[in-house]
């Protein structure tokens, strides 16, 4: 498959269906109690209550600054909230609970290695590599003729894309992403778009940050609105999009609330 | 005041004349500095990993040891080696002193730290930068590890060239364990010492531009390394 015949058909997974393998609790729903994160004196994350459920596409949605990304890190365990709590289908965070989850970060950071190396590094933590398995990723990201070049030498764009497809090398059961498509090109846009559609079909809870109103609107079954550091909203994406329940929501979709 | 080119064409006639004592000191000079080196990185460069990923109580007064070992004076490592050694000291039936072993082994002293302490840093700046990619992945402490060592290995390369190139150029503590013994433990510098204090300028001068020729060399050659290499994967 290549770049210009969307992944529709393709299989995200290798060997989670395999029969002897024993069911693991599902991660869901992610419920988040009055979780707050305070840095210096700062609340950078105020008393959230948050359930995500299976089923649904959830995007992030607020302006710069809202605290989405440090959500982002609270839910994916990489900073401890200073009160409250986050479950996972009743469990607490944990290196078990992370490892069933993957993140592409808003800034992804790429070892100084081969785009191929990228992919097997993170195909090597789960389970053994195959190379096989490492070119059918970088084929859905469109990366398979650059598999030999520095990671670090990809443009903007390419190395969002080397992120998330190592980011699905470890078959997570949640996805966060972090605007991942904030510096791609249309054609870029649309593939992801239709890698990410793909392993929501296949049972991966996303849960996607973006700025971009039209691909919330692609996308979202759910949007969850942040404003300095509140969860404003939580509403379901066709509401949002014509009607949004705040004052802020709807101030942000004409383009008038900043932060 | 002698001819300054002088001690050039001397050097280029002992070198070109392929003189055997030349030759010999040399091997011992790079022998001596080059397994120094060796075994200072296998010493240190762990050292240096796990005090960059790991924090624990006192881990600073640790690294301010670390880092205040890497200005050792010479000379007082060469002289602690040498009670140790001495047939008095608590080693001295081992019979090592004024041999290369006691060179090498003072070296080792003199230059595990620097190993320890750069490779510590260039380790854990990659460290500060992979930190959250890695939690996010997962990452197992021991392949955390590997992969700082791989990714910043053009980095720890110079590190190692830095404790060579200290080893090579030092004088004081070789010369107390050594005593500069002609075809024994004469090395570059200490040869250089002993024909400076019999007035022979010319020919320390020669030993002298050899010494640089060889520091240069090694750390072109590194370079060159660095840069082809760098190119691939490092970007
Ligand atoms: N480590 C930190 N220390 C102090 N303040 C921080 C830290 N991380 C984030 N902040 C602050 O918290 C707020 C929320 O940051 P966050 O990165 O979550 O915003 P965001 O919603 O992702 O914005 P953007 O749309 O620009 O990515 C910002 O004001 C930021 O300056
Ligand atoms: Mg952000």
């Amino acid at each position: 498959m290549s770049m210009h015949e969307p992944a529709r058909q393709m299989n995200l997974s290798h060997s989670r269906e395999s029969a002897d393998t024993p069911r693991l609790p599902s991660l869901l729903p992610i419920r988040a109690n009055g979780v707050v994160l305070e840095i210096d004196g700062n609340r950078l994350v105020d008393a959230i209550d948050l359930e995500l459920s299976a089923d649904k596409l959830t995007v992030l949605m607020g302006p710069n600054g809202a605290g989405k990304s440090l959500l982002l890190r609270l839910m994916h365990g990489l900073v401890a909230p200073s009160a409250g709590k986050i479950t996972f289908d009743g469990l607490a965070m944990s290196d078990e609970v992370r490892r069933r989850q993957a993140m592409v970060f808003q800034r992804p950071v790429l070892l100084r290695r081969s785009v191929a190396a990228n992919v097997d590094f993170a195909l090597k933590i789960r389970r053994h590599a195959s190379p096989a398995e490492r070119d059918k990723l970088l084929d859905l990201v469109g990366l398979l003729d650059r598999a030999k070049q520095p990671a670090r030498a990809l443009s903007g764009g390419e190395q969002q894309r080397l992120a998330l497809a190592r980011a699905l090398a470890t078959e997570p059961d949640v996805l966060f992403l972090d605007e991942p498509t904030a510096s791609l090109d249309p054609h870029s846009i649309e593939l992801i778009e239709q890698i990410v559609l793909l392993a929501h079909r296949q049972g991966t809870k996303v849960i996607f940050v973006t700025h971009d109103v039209g691909q919330g609107r692609r996308l979202a079954d759910e949007v969850v609105f942040l404003h300095l550091g509140r969860l404003v909203e939580q509403t379901p994406a066709k509401r949002f999009f014509s009607d949004p329940a705040s004052r802020e929501g709807k101030a942000y979709l004409e383009g008038k609330l900043v932060l | 005041m002698q001819d300054f080119a002088e001690p050039f064409r001397l050097a280029l006639a002992l070198v070109t004349a392929g003189d055997a004592d030349l030759f010999e000191i040399i091997a011992l000079s790079l022998r001596v500095s080059l397994l120094a080196m060796a075994i200072a990185c296998v010493l240190g460069l762990p050292l240096g990993a796990l005090l960059a990923v790991t924090r624990f109580p006192g881990r600073s007064v640790v690294l301010v040891l670390v880092n205040a070992l890497m200005g050792l004076p010479p000379v007082v490592v060469g002289l602690i080696v040498y009670l140790y050694l001495s047939r008095s000291g608590p080693f001295g039936w081992l019979g090592l002193l004024y041999t290369p072993t006691a060179m090498i082994i003072a070296q080792v002293i003199l230059i595990t730290p620097i190993i320890a302490a750069l490779s510590r840093q260039v380790l854990e700046d990659l460290h500060t930068e992979y930190a959250e990619q890695f939690r996010s992945l997962s990452v197992p402490r021991r392949t955390v590890i590997s992969a700082l060592v791989w990714d910043g290995r053009y980095s720890l390369l110079t590190v190692a060239l830095a404790g060579f190139g200290r080893a090579v150029a030092e004088v004081g503590a070789v010369i107390i364990v050594g005593g500069n013994i002609d075809h024994l433990t004469r090395v570059m510098t200490t040869a250089i010492a002993l024909e400076t204090s019999k007035g022979d300028l010319a020919l320390a001068l020669a030993l002298g531009f050899v010494l640089l020729v060889i520091a240069l060399t090694v750390n072109g050659l590194v370079m060159a390394l660095r840069l082809t290499a760098g190119r691939h994967v490092h970007a």
